[in-house]
């Protein structure tokens, strides 16, 4: 901070530039909490103020305390979707890049399968899940390929675009030192595709936990390793709202985690060169 | 696999371009029977429009394109010792100033540690000894210009090839780096071909200047360049200068109105 008092000569507008920066500062972490402080607080005075019962709306601390009530069953079943997420996640980046590379090193590999990685993507997965589910023995097996093929695609896709994106004078100096195939793509097209590749990752990331709900889903209340997914039908079943309201808010706190990890781990590779990641002077 | 036709290599000159046409698809062409001896220690510029080939050439002597005819022909085994310096810095942002240094020696399986003193000394002679742990996004223009060059030293070629390096760069930058420029040439002993627009830039660097003309791109004139051993400010404002830097503009006019 600039010592103002101490420097009575700076000039008012740099001054007034200063307290608007500072303004914008604490507002970046006050507003989004003010602003949930506010919806949950409306929640509650809806349904207090409409007497609502709670097998219609549960009031927020019905939720939380339902939350708190459940925890044993509900952490279990955060645990099994989050491990079906990640294992999916992993998964599809394994075979994502895997794939990309590829299709960087071989046009005609990339002509020959590139047309099934776009019918596995525009191929709805819940029009897909019922057939795995009779192929499949293994459940988790079965939620795993179904929250694979919607995570994959945008690691492939973003990926294949960025091994492409090499800066082409850079190319032709590797050319003029005579690099290998290998040295191309390791010293100039992965560090090049990554900015691509972390921004497919943060997509795949959040599509990877829809894949897990949605499978669960389809695969129904039988024979699964009871996820989040699992015990909101369940609890539907059973008219259980509250607790169909802790298991959103769970799923929901996840994707948010997700999220989070997939920006720091891009922030974290990206700060030292890449454009969205660096903070200008004004 | 420089060597276009697979000939044998010359005794003489460093580089041999023979009778050399390129056309592009569509039947474009950008360089019509273009014929060039580079001997040790020349400092040659490629004077023209744009649309003359002077860059086709330079990609051609690069052995980034093939001609459509002719051939270029090195000295036996000398084709390895090749840099080249392009119209951008072109370093790779991710990596520091050091990095991208090492690249061509890199490439050619030397560890960062081996190839410290070479960096480290190709870094200093451009005047950016300190910057090793820089990233490029923190340099200006010129000092990136300046770790570009420091790049294509490192591997001390005897062909230095350079497009254009100082278009974008304003005077002052400019002519610190032509001085910079001669002064690495001198102490590296390499021969030098630099593509530029600019006559007073052609004339103050060279020994010979080849003026080109464009549609298609042609080699007109071949001018040699009288100077004092020492290239410097003097030189820069005396009037043997003026007066070729007059002869190059006239014959670059002439071969502008033969494009037209």
């Amino acid at each position: 901070m600039t010592p103002l008092d101490a420097a009575p000569l700076i000039d008012l507008e740099e001054t007034a530039r200063l307290r608007r920066a500072r303004l914008e500062r604490i507002g970046a972490w006050a507003l989004p909490m003010l602003t949930v402080g506010l919806t949950i607080y409306g929640w509650h005075w809806v349904v207090v103020a409409n007497d609502i019962p709670h097998y219609i709306l549960p009031s927020p601390e019905r939720v939380a305390s339902q939350l708190v009530q459940d925890w044993s069953i509900l952490s279990a079943a955060l645990l099994v979707t989050l491990k079906i997420t990640l294992m999916a996640l992993t998964t599809a980046v394994v075979v994502g890049v895997g794939l990309a590379v590829l299709f960087s090193l071989s046009r005609w590999v990339e002509m020959s399968f590139f047309p099934y990685a776009v019918i596995l993507q525009v191929t709805p997965v819940v029009a897909i899940a019922p057939l795995i589910f009779i192929y499949v023995d293994s459940a988790s097996v079965g939620l795993l390929i179904c929250a694979w093929i919607v995570a994959f695609f945008p690691i492939l896709s973003n990926t294949t675009l960025g091994l492409n994106s090499a800066d082409h004078n850079l190319r032709d100096l590797f050319a003029i030192y005579g690099a290998t195939r290998w040295q191309r793509l390791r010293y100039l097209e992965i560090p090049s595709a990554m900015p691509y590749f972390l921004g497919g990752l943060r997509i795949a990331g959040g599509l990877s936990l829809i894949g897990a709900i949605v499978a669960e889903y389809v695969a129904g209340t039988t024979g699964t390793g009871g996820g989040l997914a699992f015990r909101i039908l369940e609890a539907s079943y059973r008219l259980n709202i509250p607790r169909m309201f802790a298991a959103l808010l769970l799923i929901a706190l996840a994707g948010v985690a997700i999220f989070a990890a997939t920006t720091l781990l891009q922030h974290l590779m990206l700060r030292k060169w890449h454009e969205s990641a660096i903070k200008r002077e004004r | 696999m420089r060597d276009a036709a697979g000939a044998p290599g010359l005794a003489g000159p460093l580089l041999r371009v023979e009778n050399v046409t390129k056309m592009f698809a569509g039947g474009v062409t950008a360089l019509e029977g273009m014929a060039l001896e580079l001997h040790d220690g020349d400092f040659v510029s490629l004077l023209g429009p744009s649309g003359c080939g002077k860059s086709t050439a330079l990609r051609l002597m690069a052995g980034l394109s093939r001609p459509t005819r002719g051939r270029i022909r090195w000295r036996d085994g000398a084709d390895a010792g090749l840099g080249v310096v392009f119209q951008e810095p072109t370093l790779a942002p991710w990596s520091t100033v050091r990095d991208n240094v090492w690249l061509p020696l890199r490439l050619r399986g030397v560890s960062r540690r081996a190839a410290t003193p070479a960096i480290e000394e190709s870094l200093a002679a451009v005047g950016l000894a300190g910057f090793e742990g820089a990233y490029p996004r923190e340099l200006s223009g010129g000092m990136k210009m300046r770790v570009s060059i420091a790049r294509a030293m490192v591997t001390k070629p005897k062909l230095l090839l350079m497009d254009e390096p100082f278009a974008a760069l304003d005077e002052i930058t400019r002519f610190k780096l032509n001085d910079d420029v001669l002064r690495l040439q001198q102490n590296l002993g390499c021969t030098v071909v630099f593509v530029t627009h600019s006559v007073f830039e052609s004339v103050f660097l060279s020994t010979r200047i080849v003026v080109m003309a464009a549609r298609p791109g042609r080699v007109v004139e071949e001018l040699r360049v009288d100077a004092p051993p020492a290239r410097d400010d003097a030189f820069r404002t005396s009037a043997p200068y003026a007066e070729q830097c007059r002869r190059a503009s006239a014959t670059l006019k002439q071969a502008m109105e033969m494009g037209a």
